[in-house]
């Protein structure tokens, strides 16, 4: 059998498959991809599990523990009153993946509602609020979540609302973008044609067609958001102390780099761990649902 | 081109307009009566008084957003509470130091990025290629602040190197103004770096398929020349203006860095300023921000086309 024979086996098989089917076959076949979903999956049941899995209380200062380095009791050491690291990365994952789950589902909500109305409306509306949504990715991504947290309020909550806020135009543009590119092909015109009302039209029609670049985005979009949560807690806008997230374990840490440095090397390996795997499911994800490959 | 430009222009000025609103609309977020917020500490009802007055609090919103963006126009974006300056002299004195901290790092990411890509596209699928791949996903999944830290760990701490924060004017000594922004840049320009590569890769990807390189292969000239004077030479006409794109991304980052770092740049003016609830400064800086970002977008779709023939026409 030749190669070519094969291509055109393999394409066939394609062609018959649902594309759903064909995007979960693509995507088991992508070992980096999987690893990622697998760290992802591992860092969930951690954080859901946290009581469990937790050797100490995340709060419980001791004082005869001060910085103490990488130990048998203690294998990520101790920070500046005593409290166990490796308790507090695990409870700080609550803070991370909650933030990415809350603010992209935020930015989902708002975002891809508004980006189905523009992009099948068109004329003013979507003028109007395009501009709008200009304006919004004018104000660079951290800023604006800086911003919004200072007039909102230090905590994890606004932090998380503000990052949803500021994901939000992302989220719109994109589904603009897909509903602009899909909505004069035939099988819309086709609904249209068979007296179907805008809405289903929109919902039924439309919208299950632009769902793989929107869960692309989104995976890659909960990366952003751990990263902007971490960072916002860094600068002491997120989680306030002494609730345990890795980016305030990392502002504390960086006073005590030369004398603990066990205190940053952990939450920031935590984030960059996370953040990594959910950018390699992404992209892997991305290749998986590209009709084109 | 003058067509096209004023079109651009044209779309330039409401999203001015909607970034003024949005700018403005901040101030009603916060909680409660704002002259009481924007007083701070400040507990005395004379100051809550004035603050009300100065910022016509008493005005319904459409006329107070008329005050304000009329003031703005002027070049006033109001005074900071904490220590009593002009907010846009604030921003002058803060903006050459981010303005050289994002220039070194745009330097160190073309530097790093646009080899890395040339190579990766090259020698596509191969280990390298795959190895600048990877080297990318990590350049933009490391956080920059734990970058950062890492780095003071390593060649502050460690090796005693480099001066783990601070900041030097260039005017005092260049010399030591660039072994304090070494570090900063380069954590600053590594997200920047991973995405030049990525660009870079796949336009010469592209342009490495087409015809004139074949027909430039087939004259026998070497491949060193086909890639450096015939591919590359297309194929960085997006990445030049990526750069300007990534300004966001320089200043988001700037940020987090000049925290690390303690830069005193416009990064650590909009965070001291968060904390010491000295809200006009916060809405100063990100309005700056937003022109910047406006202006440099509006400065690479130019870019865009002049060096562009074929969208000259």
């Amino acid at each position: 059998m030749t190669a070519e024979t094969i291509a055109i086996i393999v394409t066939e098989a394609d062609a018959g498959e649902r594309p759903w089917r064909r995007a979960l076959r693509r995507l088991v076949r992508r070992r980096a991809a999987l690893i990622g979903l697998g760290v992802v999956i591992f860092f969930i049941v951690i954080a859901v599990a946290a009581p469990l899995v937790s050797p100490y209380d995340p709060l419980a200062t001791n004082w005869t523990l001060v910085r103490k380095p990488p130990s048998a009791a203690h294998p990520f050491g101790t920070d500046e009153i005593g409290r166990d690291v490796l308790a507090r990365i695990i409870w700080g994952s609550r803070a991370s993946l909650l933030a990415g789950l809350v603010s992209v589902s935020l930015a989902l909500a708002v975002g891809v509602p508004i980006g189905l109305v523009t992009g099948y409306v068109g004329g003013i509306v979507d003028g109007t609020v395009m501009r709008l949504i200009d304006a919004m990715l004018a104000i660079p991504f951290l800023i604006l979540a800086i911003a919004l947290a200072a007039f909102l309020g230090p905590s994890l909550s606004n932090a998380m609302i503000a990052i949803g806020i500021s994901q939000t135009p992302i989220f719109a543009r994109l589904t603009r973008g897909q509903v602009l590119s899909v909505k004069h092909e035939d099988y819309i015109e086709a609904a249209r044609a068979l007296g179907n009302p805008h809405r289903r039209i929109v919902l039924r029609h439309i919208f299950p067609n632009i769902v793989p670049p929107i869960l692309v985005q989104a995976t890659l979009a909960t990366a952003a958001a751990i990263i902007a949560e971490a960072s916002l807690s860094f600068l002491g806008l997120g989680q306030q102390p002494p609730d345990p997230s890795w980016g305030s374990m990392l502002n504390t840490a960086k006073n005590f780099v030369s004398q603990a440095p066990w205190m940053s090397f952990w939450p920031g390996l935590a984030i960059f761990g996370l953040v990594l795997s959910l950018n390699l499911f992404g992209d892997g994800l991305r290749d998986a649902l590209d009709p084109r490959r | 081109m003058t067509g096209f430009l004023l079109r651009r222009l044209a779309l330039v000025l409401p999203t001015l307009f909607f970034v003024s609103v949005l700018i403005f609309g901040l101030q009603q977020l916060l909680p409660g009566d704002p002259a009481t917020a924007l007083a701070g500490e400040e507990r005395d009802p004379a100051v809550i008084a004035f603050l009300r007055q100065k910022y016509h609090l008493d005005q319904p919103l459409p006329v107070r957003y008329g005050l304000w963006i009329k003031g703005v126009l002027q070049g006033d974006l109001g005074e900071s509470i904490r220590i009593r300056r002009p907010v846009l002299e604030l921003v002058e004195e803060k903006l050459p130091v981010t303005g050289e901290l994002a220039c070194l790092a745009l330097l160190i990411a073309v530097a790093i990025g646009v080899p890395a890509g040339i190579l990766a596209a090259v020698k596509n699928n191969t280990a390298v290629d795959y190895g600048a791949t990877m080297a990318a996903l990590w350049g933009l999944s490391i956080p920059n602040f734990w970058l950062g830290i890492l780095l003071i760990l390593l060649f502050s701490v460690e090796l005693g190197w480099l001066p783990a924060s601070g900041f030097v004017p260039p005017g005092q000594s260049l010399k030591q103004n660039l072994l304090t922004l070494i570090m900063p840049a380069f954590v600053l320009g590594n997200a920047i770096a991973a995405v030049m590569m990525r660009h870079t890769r796949s336009a010469m990807l592209q342009v490495l398929g087409a015809d004139y390189v074949r027909t430039a292969r087939a004259k026998g000239l070497t491949e060193r020349r086909v890639v450096l004077r015939h591919a590359l030479r297309n194929a960085l006409v997006p990445v030049v203006t990526l750069g300007a794109l990534e300004f966001g991304a320089l200043l988001s980052g700037a940020v987090l860095t000049e925290q690390v770092f303690t830069i005193p740049g416009f990064g650590k003016l909009i965070v001291d300023a968060v904390f010491n609830r000295d809200y006009a400064v916060v809405q100063g800086v990100v309005l700056c921000t937003a022109l910047a970002y406006i202006l440099l977008n509006l400065l690479a779709d130019v870019a865009y086309v002049l060096i562009n023939p074929r969208l000259r026409s």
